[in-house]
């Protein structure tokens, strides 16, 4: 506890706080209010109505065939990059971490175009994709790939400080005892790492389900085919079908919800076990 | 221990595999789509080049997107510097809650969060309602995209300067005290130098992940050329049009912008981590 003179006058700090709660809750808590209040504004029927139309139902299904393709696939990358990372030494690693971390600062915009410039109609092999009747924009293999690319770097960042402080002390003792690389892999390294996956595959998860501009670029828009629930909300809304757009929204709030409550948890239990000792 | 680790080669297996995999699918997902954006940029020459980057229209996008991510990131220096002050250093009730919301805007997808702003703000909306008979629209105007970049930048200026505060000694401020300083005084000529670095981080990540912003900004951004336009936005109207090349050259100024502010956003950590040593 610091000494009396280090501490804010008590009314100073009633203030401090009030001001703190004071902008959450205008910048943070308000807009959450609003998803909610918009969404149930006609009451519970309506909302249930809004959320099982058949073009509703086939955006959830589309955001989980898409989001479960980009989370397996980068959390087998994130945990490779990891152990070559973490592992091992060599020369370029600084610059290699620096390349996975790059989508971070792409704009999501800029990350669905990409892959309309390789594989749209004008793009590298859009001819050669046209004539061998292989579709990748405007549906499904490219809502996976803008998704991919969004979604790249959670896992591989949350294991990266992790297993570099754990060192390879554990690996090498198991592999002295005779264990195969994978036995200790599996039942050493896995262990020591499985509360930092979760969080980076939780975070990872909750972007690929809510991607919007990204996809946007790739998905073609077209209902009950190409819409993810985000774009089913960005259509919904631009129909003025405000408490559809609204209730679709509501499913993705309870989503980003249940992903803060998870991760907090995390944090609190395990704290010691996500990130490297600082 | 540290450099043991350091000087002993690994004996463990899976290098090859690993980075094999990992240089692959880097290639794959990252590397080569990027570059497409810059060599379709060049397709058909500088003139069609700075014909689409260096319009008027995109110029005017420019400005918006970086303009609005500055004032944004500017306004959650204050601000999240109070938050992660008063979530570092009091003990009060809801203490635990506020640190969890604070990454709402990394949970919440941006298009929820665009239409719910767009309510809120809307002169139908709550706020939008009273600031708009006050000669104050929010939104479909270019202070829109202010709120918006606004609600998206806030956890990473908490989340980069809490731990650098929870770090600041007491050994420190009390030195300061016992020579005479005011609180006041302590805070300006103590803590916020400590602290600088850090803010100065979090002011650059806020800046970079608005400037790019898509999905919390056109709804309550009113998308009107030259003035409410943000340069994503541009570089979709540029696709809906068929001009790839014109996209791709907006995307590739995005870019290079994005790549400088990266370059200095690294020197900045080491800064920081230099200070800390």
């Amino acid at each position: 506890m610091p000494a009396a003179g280090l501490r804010e006058l008590p009314i100073i700090k009633a203030l401090l706080i009030a001001g703190a709660i004071g902008y959450v809750a205008l910048i943070l808590l308000l807009p959450l209010g609003a998803v909610l209040t918009e969404a149930f504004k006609q009451g519970s029927s309506a909302w249930m109505a809004a959320i099982s139309t058949p073009d509703a139902l086939s955006s959830i299904k589309l955001t989980l065939i898409v989001a479960a393709i980009s989370v397996v696939l980068n959390t087998i990358f994130g945990i490779a990059a990891a152990w070559a990372i973490a592992k091992f030494d060599f020369r370029g690693k600084a610059a290699l971490v620096a390349l996975i971390e790059l989508p971070f600062s792409v704009s999501p915009v800029v990350s669905g175009l990409v892959f309309v410039l390789m594989f749209g109609a004008q793009g590298w092999f859009g001819p050669w994709l046209e004539a061998h009747d292989i579709h990748i924009i405007f549906a499904l293999p490219g809502l996976v790939l803008a998704t991919l690319f969004v979604t790249f770097p959670f896992v591989a960042r949350q294991l990266i400080p992790l297993m570099t402080s754990q060192g390879r002390t554990d690996e090498e003792a198991a592999l002295t005892l005779g264990a195969s690389g994978w036995q200790t892999f599996w039942h050493v390294t896995l262990p020591n790492i499985r509360f930092a996956l979760l969080y980076g595959v939780l975070l990872c998860n909750a972007r690929a389900m809510g991607e919007f501009g990204a996809v946007s670029v790739v998905s073609g828009h077209i209902r009950g085919e190409t819409n993810t629930m985000p774009l089913q909300v960005e259509a919904l809304y631009n129909d003025y079908d405000f408490v559809g757009a609204f209730a679709v929204a509501s499913l993705l709030t309870l989503l980003a919800l249940v992903t803060l409550g998870l991760k907090t948890a995390l944090e609190w239990r395990h704290r010691d076990q996500l990130a490297a000792p600082h | 221990m540290v450099s043991s680790r350091v000087n002993r080669r690994s004996r463990l297996p899976g290098f090859g595999l690993a980075l094999g995999t990992t240089i692959l699918w880097l290639s794959l997902i990252i590397l080569i789509p990027i570059s497409a954006v810059f060599v379709k940029s060049m397709s058909q020459g500088w003139g069609t080049f700075w014909a689409a980057a260096g319009s008027p229209r995109a110029l005017a996008a420019y400005r918006l997107s970086f303009g609005a991510a500055a004032i944004a990131a500017a306004i959650n220096c204050i601000f999240g510097l109070l938050v992660a002050w008063v979530l570092v250093r009091y003990h009060f009730v809801g203490r635990r809650l506020l640190g969890a919301l604070i990454d709402l805007p990394l949970a919440l997808p941006t298009a929820v969060a665009g239409i719910a702003l767009t309510a809120i703000y809307a002169n139908t909306g709550p706020l939008g309602g009273l600031l708009e008979p006050l000669g104050l629209p929010v939104a479909y105007q270019p202070a829109g995209v202010v709120v918006a970049l606004t609600f998206i930048g806030l956890p990473f200026v908490v989340r980069t300067v809490e731990p650098v505060l929870a770090e600041v000694s007491s050994e420190m401020e009390e030195a300061a005290l016992t020579l005479g300083a005011t609180r006041l005084q302590t805070f300006s000529k103590v803590i916020l130098p400590t602290i600088a670095p850090a803010l100065a981080t979090g002011f650059a990540l806020a800046f970079a992940r608005g400037a790019g912003e898509y999905g919390s900004v056109i709804f309550i951004a009113g998308n009107m050329p030259f003035k409410s336009e943000i340069a994503p936005l541009l570089i979709i109207t540029q696709l809906e049009e068929y001009n790839y090349a014109g996209a791709a050259a907006i995307a590739c100024v995005m870019l290079v912008i994005s790549f400088v502010l990266l370059l200095l956003l690294n020197l900045l950590q080491h800064w920081q981590a230099r200070r800390h040593a």
